[in-house]
C-alpha cells in the first residue's frame, strides 16, 4: 500500500504557508544535523581538530533553529487549532525537531573527541566506525526524506532499518574491548571510541523515531511494534 | 469537489445496539420535494453527550429535531424511517408528543425565556405536567433546576424579575434550567452557543460537562473546537448523509472517511 493521497489545500491558504514553513524549518535542521554528523566523523578520521571545532561552533545553530521551530509550531497550534492530520503533523514536527537537535549533540559529542584522540587513528577499527557513520546517516537521511515527502512506505522501511547498525555496534564493541584486554594502555583511546559507536548507534535510534513519526504522521497509525533489541553490550559486558 | 465515498464510517465503539436511550433506523427527512436528510442510522446512549457536526444545511438540525418531532411543527416535512426513545416507536400515533417533549427537551440557538419572571419560566413546564404538589415542592424544582444550569446564585434574589431581563448567556442557561425542570432523559442543544460571547459560552459549555452522564445529551454545532471541547462522541454530516459517527478524540485526530478529514481541517469546497 502506499502513502494515503494528499489532502487538497486548505481553504485559507496561508494555514498551507505556515505547515510549508514548518516542514522546511525542520527540513533545514535534518540536512543541517546530517552535515555535522558527516563532517565531524570525517574530522576524526582526519584528526583535523580546527574542523572539529568548526562543528562544536555550529552545534548553537542547530540549537537555535530548534528553538525557532518549536516555536513556530506552538504559534501555529495557538492561530489554527490544527485538527486530524494536521495537528499530527505539527506535533510531530515538534517532536522531530527535538531529535534532530539531539543527533547534532551526538555530532558534536564526536567532534569533542577529535583532539584527545588526534594521532591514535587504530586501523584495525576505523574502517568500521567509517561505515557505521556512513549507514547511520544514510538512515537518518531517509528518515529525513521521508517526513519530507510524508512517505509513510519509506517511514516503515527506516523504522526497521537500524538492526545492521546495531550489529555493526555490537562487533565494534567487542573489538574495542579485545583491544583495552589485549593492551590496558590503550583503555582510555578505546573508551573514547566507544562512546562514539554508542553514539552512532544512537542516531540510528533517532532515525527510526523520526520514520515512526512520520508515519503516525501520515496515517494516523503507529508501526505495528517490532522488536526492541535493546543494547546487547549493556548485558554482554564480561565480568 | 472532490470525489466522496458516500457510504457511513461507524466506528467499533458505535456499532449499532437496540439497547440505546434513543436509536434512530434508516432516518429520511423531506421538505416537500427535498430531501434534507438520507437514511440515517445512529444511537444516541445516556452518559454521553454526542455532538452533530457539519455545513450549513447538511442536515444535522433537521435530523436533532426528529428526536422529539418538532419536525411535526414544519407542514411541508416528512419523516421516514424508526426512532425510538427506550425501545418504543416515538412516531406511533399513540404517542403523547406533550409527554415526549418533557422526555426529550430542546434548547435552541436563539435564547427564547417566556416574558414572564425567572421563576415562571421554571415552574411553567412541571405545573403543566403536574410534577410540583405544593409550592414547597415547586420552591425546591425552581431552585434545583436553577442549581444544575449553573443560574442560582446569579439569579436567587431576583426570582420575580422578568426572564428577558437576563443577559443573552443568562438567558441560554435560563432556558437549559427550563429544560430540566421537567425531569428530562434527553437534552437536544441546537447551536446553544452561536449567539452568545465567549464568557457565556463557556459558562454553558461547563454546564454541559456539568450535566453530562445524568441526560443524554446531542448537541449540534458549528464550531467544530466546541464539538471537541464538550463531547464524547462526534457525528459527522453532510449532503444528509451521516459520514461518520465515533469517539470525539477519533473524530477529530484521526478521522476516517476523506470527507470528515477534509471539513474538519478546513479543506471544504
Amino acid at each position: 500500500m502506499s502513502s494515503p493521497p494528499s489532502p487538497p489545500g486548505h481553504t485559507v491558504k496561508s494555514f498551507d504557508d505556515d505547515l510549508r514553513s514548518l516542514r522546511s524549518m525542520i527540513g533545514r535542521m535534518g540536512g543541517l544535523a546530517r552535515k555535522q554528523l558527516d563532517d565531524s566523523i570525517e574530522a576524526l578520521l582526519t584528526s583535523d581538530e580546527e574542523a572539529a571545532d568548526r562543528i562544536c561552533a555550529k552545534d548553537k545553530e542547530l540549537d537555535e533553529m530548534e528553538m525557532e521551530a518549536e516555536a513556530y509550531a506552538i504559534s501555529i497550534i495557538a492561530r489554527r487549532a490544527p485538527m486530524a492530520g494536521d495537528l499530527r503533523e505539527v506535533i510531530a514536527a515538534l517532536k522531530i525537531g527535538s531529535v534532530i537537535e539531539r543527533v547534532g549533540d551526538y555530532a558534536k559529542n564526536c567532534a569533542r573527541r577529535v583532539s584527545v584522540l588526534a594521532g591514535h587513528v587504530d586501523r584495525g577499527v576505523h574502517p568500521g566506525i567509517a561505515e557505521m557513520a556512513r549507514m547511520a546517516s544514510s538512515l537518518l537521511d531517509d528518515a529525513l526524506t521521508s517526513f519530507a515527502q510524508r512517505d509513510s512506505e519509506l517511514a516503515k522501511k527506516v523504522a526497521a532499518g537500524d538492526e545492521a547498525i546495531d550489529d555493526y555496534y555490537e562487533s565494534l564493541f567487542q573489538a574495542l574491548l579485545a583491544q583495552i584486554a589485549e593492551d590496558p594502555n590503550q583503555t582510555a583511546t578505546a573508551t573514547h571510541f566507544i562512546f562514539i559507536i554508542k553514539n552512532l548507534e544512537r542516531v540510528g535510534d533517532h532515525a527510526t523515531n523520526i520514520a515512526e513519526m512520520v508515519h503516525y504522521s501520515a496515517t494516523g497509525d503507529h508501526i505495528a511494534d517490532r522488536p526492541k533489541g535493546g543494547d546487547a553490550t549493556e548485558i554482554s559486558l564480561p565480568l | 469537489m472532490a470525489e466522496y465515498d458516500t457510504e457511513t464510517v461507524v466506528h467499533e465503539e458505535m456499532t449499532l445496539r437496540n439497547d440505546a436511550k434513543m436509536t434512530a433506523r434508516d432516518v429520511s427527512v423531506f421538505y416537500g420535494q427535498k430531501q434534507a436528510v438520507r437514511s440515517v442510522s445512529i444511537d444516541v446512549d445516556s452518559h454521553y453527550v454526542t455532538a452533530f457536526i457539519g455545513p450549513s444545511g447538511c442536515g444535522k438540525s433537521t435530523f436533532l429535531r426528529c428526536f422529539n418531532r418538532m419536525n411535526d411543527t414544519i407542514d411541508i416535512a416528512r419523516v421516514e424511517g424508526d426512532i425510538d426513545l427506550d425501545g418504543r416507536d416515538i412516531y406511533d400515533p399513540k404517542m403523547d408528543v406533550v409527554q415526549l417533549r418533557a422526555r426529550v427537551g430542546m434548547v435552541f440557538q436563539k435564547p427564547n425565556p417566556f416574558p414572564k419572571s425567572i421563576y415562571e419560566n421554571i415552574a411553567y413546564g412541571p405545573r403543566i405536567h403536574g410534577l410540583a404538589e405544593s409550592k414547597t415542592d415547586m420552591d425546591r424544582i425552581v431552585e434545583t433546576s436553577l442549581q444544575r444550569a449553573g443560574l442560582w446564585n446569579e439569579v436567587k434574589d431576583r426570582l420575580d424579575e422578568s426572564g428577558t431581563a437576563l443577559s443573552g448567556g443568562q438567558q441560554q442557561r435560563l432556558c437549559i434550567a427550563r429544560a430540566i425542570a421537567v425531569d428530562p432523559e434527553v437534552i437536544l442543544m441546537d447551536e446553544p452557543c452561536s449567539a452568545l460571547d465567549p464568557i457565556a459560552t463557556a459558562k454553558v459549555e461547563e454546564l454541559i460537562d456539568e450535566l453530562q452522564g445524568r441526560y443524554a445529551i446531542v448537541i449540534v454545532t458549528h464550531n467544530m473546537q466546541q464539538a471537541a471541547r464538550v463531547s464524547q462522541r462526534t457525528a459527522f454530516f453532510h449532503l444528509g448523509h451521516l459520514v461518520e459517527y465515533g469517539p470525539t478524540d477519533e473524530i477529530f485526530t484521526n478521522p476516517k472517511a476523506d470527507r470528515t478529514r477534509d471539513y474538519i481541517t478546513g479543506r471544504f469546497g
